[in-house]
């Protein structure tokens, strides 16, 4: 890896993105206060674009309430899944109605932790809000119980990693948010 | 059910970096064309869908928008979405429209202007199209990393190697080199697409469909019309769909697309086709190729070869023109671009004129059969449509 390659990792997409943004945001800015609108030509093929001068920021407000005892789960360092009284189905992510009896009588089951890699990925290029983070690997895993769980697997070299190796899923705070949350732990036989 | 319904008349867009028209002018673009391609205009058209995706796009209510600027007003309308088989479903409600008796001539215009927005945003929204809390919000999948997974499994299970999934690619760009409306028209080798940097492993960029603009519209009508307006209508033989889980744990396998099987299923059964040795039906296919992986899954969940046999007909060539069903001779997803909710239209464009023989010579299939068929997938295999083409008329 050459002095340059290296200086250029240190730089996370998320800082790269904010660059090329904060780049283009002054250049429309210049334009629009000398011709006085914010009408810019594209890079590529020069025609006009017309810079959005309105900007939307969404984050949603996503009720837990009837699910609350998984969080509660997660806060002692457990894993559950919800099954139906009436026909014995398996939820999980847990539910709290089953659509198959349509009942609503459930009880909370703690989950193993033991399963099965059943596949993976390694995410290199990430969504904007995911773009803080280094690359990261998303698996799912089949528990003993027979249910499947997606989460971050604790490995991201794929010659580490393949379908049908053992994990362990561990609760485990996300940084930098600083939120519980649960990831898979290859685990090496 | 109820009326035969017929294509009589297709409009394409450039598909692409469409930095020079609006969601509008685009959808424009391919109606008007359509429009003059059935020789009809708006006095006739009794009712259009629109089929756009979007959020990435400015227009949050774009069926409106598109009826203001081709003088569509008062019709009637609706938005369809469907993910990536958005297109599709439209297809689906304008033949449903004909077929129930409710409209003689319809237009089904999709649209997409992806690049409306940057792409991290555009990843970024993609990504959140799985079950949004427990995939993306904990754990930021994307949708090639969604495909990926789906890759993952079948290396696994099936001994295909990153190569293998590159040869779909190669493939794609080949036939998309030798069509002028797709985004990519330049040839790759195996060995430029192994080169290329990861996006989700083990999917590299060549391995992936880009973000594309365009439009594609297709004009719909009764039988008692489409015989008085063409020599050549193109029948809309049978329609299968399925759906499948939001979240990708609550699937059996990843081997498969579940959604896809059981649309095919449908489709064949609804056009009486006998199973066995199906490709003989078919002189070519489209299919959903947003992903190379996506492209092997489908022949096997269309039932073109066993379960596992997919890398067999992609390594002898027999996806391409002279082998035993071409596939994608538009380029498909890969080459000719994937704007989204217009990608499902494209499809019966491109099949469309495969059957009237009237693409480029060069990506011409040979047409002896006269069927074709469409495999659409939306999400991560969250929807699916089977669309079956003919040039004779279904029997009632």
């Amino acid at each position: 890896m050459s002095a340059q390659q290296k200086v250029e990792k240190k730089k996370t997409q998320k800082e790269q993105t904010e660059e090329v943004t904060k780049q283009f945001n002054e250049f429309v800015e210049s334009i629009k206060k000398s011709t006085g609108l914010p009408i810019v030509p594209d890079m590529k093929s020069g025609a006009a674009q017309w810079i959005d001068q309105r900007e939307l920021t969404l984050k949603y407000v996503i009720s837990v309430d009837k699910i609350r005892k998984f969080f509660d789960g997660l806060i002692d360092g457990k894993l559950y899944a919800t099954k139906c009284k009436q026909c014995g189905t398996l939820y999980f992510p847990p539910q709290v109605d089953c659509p198959k009896c349509r009942k609503s009588d459930m009880e909370w089951i703690e989950l193993s932790n033991e399963g099965e890699l059943l596949t993976y990925t390694i995410i290199n290029v990430k969504p904007n809000s995911f773009s803080h983070y280094d690359d990261y690997t998303v698996g799912i895993a089949r528990l003993k119980e027979g249910i499947n769980i997606t989460a971050w697997v604790r490995e991201t070299d794929p010659k580490k990693l393949r379908v049908g190796m053992k994990v362990k899923v561990i609760v485990t705070k996300r940084e930098p948010e600083g939120y519980l949350t649960y990831e898979l732990e290859p685990l090496t036989s | 059910m109820g009326r035969n319904v017929a294509i009589i008349g297709v409009g394409h867009s450039k598909f692409g970096i469409r930095t020079d028209v609006n969601v509008a002018e685009l959808a424009w673009e391919s109606t008007k064309q359509a429009m003059e391609n059935a020789g009809v205009d708006q006095k006739d058209i009794d009712y259009y869908v629109t089929s756009n995706v979007g959020a990435w796009s400015s227009e949050p209510l774009p069926a409106v928008v598109v009826g203001e600027y081709s003088d569509l007003v008062p019709k009637g309308t609706v938005r369809v979405e469907a993910a990536c088989a958005s297109g599709s479903a439209a297809l689906k409600l304008g033949h449903d429209m004909i077929a129930s008796g409710e409209a003689n001539i319809a237009l089904v215009v999709g649209v997409e202007k992806m690049n409306e927005s940057p792409t991290p945003t555009v990843v970024e929204f993609i990504g959140r199209a799985g079950n949004y809390f427990w995939e993306f919000e904990n754990f930021g999948l994307t949708f090639p990393g969604y495909y990926a997974l789906y890759a993952t499994a079948y290396m696994s299970k099936y001994g295909a190697t990153e190569e293998d999934l590159c040869q779909v690619a190669v493939k794609n760009h080949y036939y998309g080199a030798r069509n002028p409306k797709a985004q990519f028209q330049k040839e790759i080798t195996v060995e430029e697409c192994m080169r290329s940097r990861y996006i989700a492993w083990p999917l590299k960029l060549l391995d992936c469909s880009p973000i594309t603009d365009g439009s594609a519209a297709i004009i719909l009508a009764s039988e008692e019309i489409a015989k008085k307006v063409t020599d050549t209508p193109v029948w809309i033989k049978a329609i299968g769909y399925a759906n499948d889980t939001a979240n990708l744990s609550r699937r059996d396998n990843f081997l498969s697309l579940r959604a896809a099987v059981e649309a095919a299923k449908m489709a064949y059964k609804k056009a009486g086709i006998d199973e066995t040795d199906l490709v003989k039906n078919f002189d070519v296919a489209e299919v959903h190729d947003c992903f190379t992986i996506a492209e092997l899954l489908a022949y096997e969940d269309l039932g073109f070869v066993k379960k596992g046999e997919a890398v067999k007909l992609i390594r002898e060539k027999q996806t391409y023109i002279g082998g035993i069903i071409p596939v994608n001779l538009s380029g498909g997803l890969k080459a000719k671009g994937h704007p989204i909710a217009a990608t499902g239209v494209s499809m019966a464009v491109e099949l469309t004129k495969q059957l009237r023989q009237e693409v480029e010579r060069e990506r011409q299939a040979p047409i002896k059969k006269g069927m074709a068929i469409a495999h659409n997938v939306g999400g991560t295999g969250h929807y699916a449509y089977v669309t079956i083409f003919s040039l004779d008329k279904p029997r009632r």
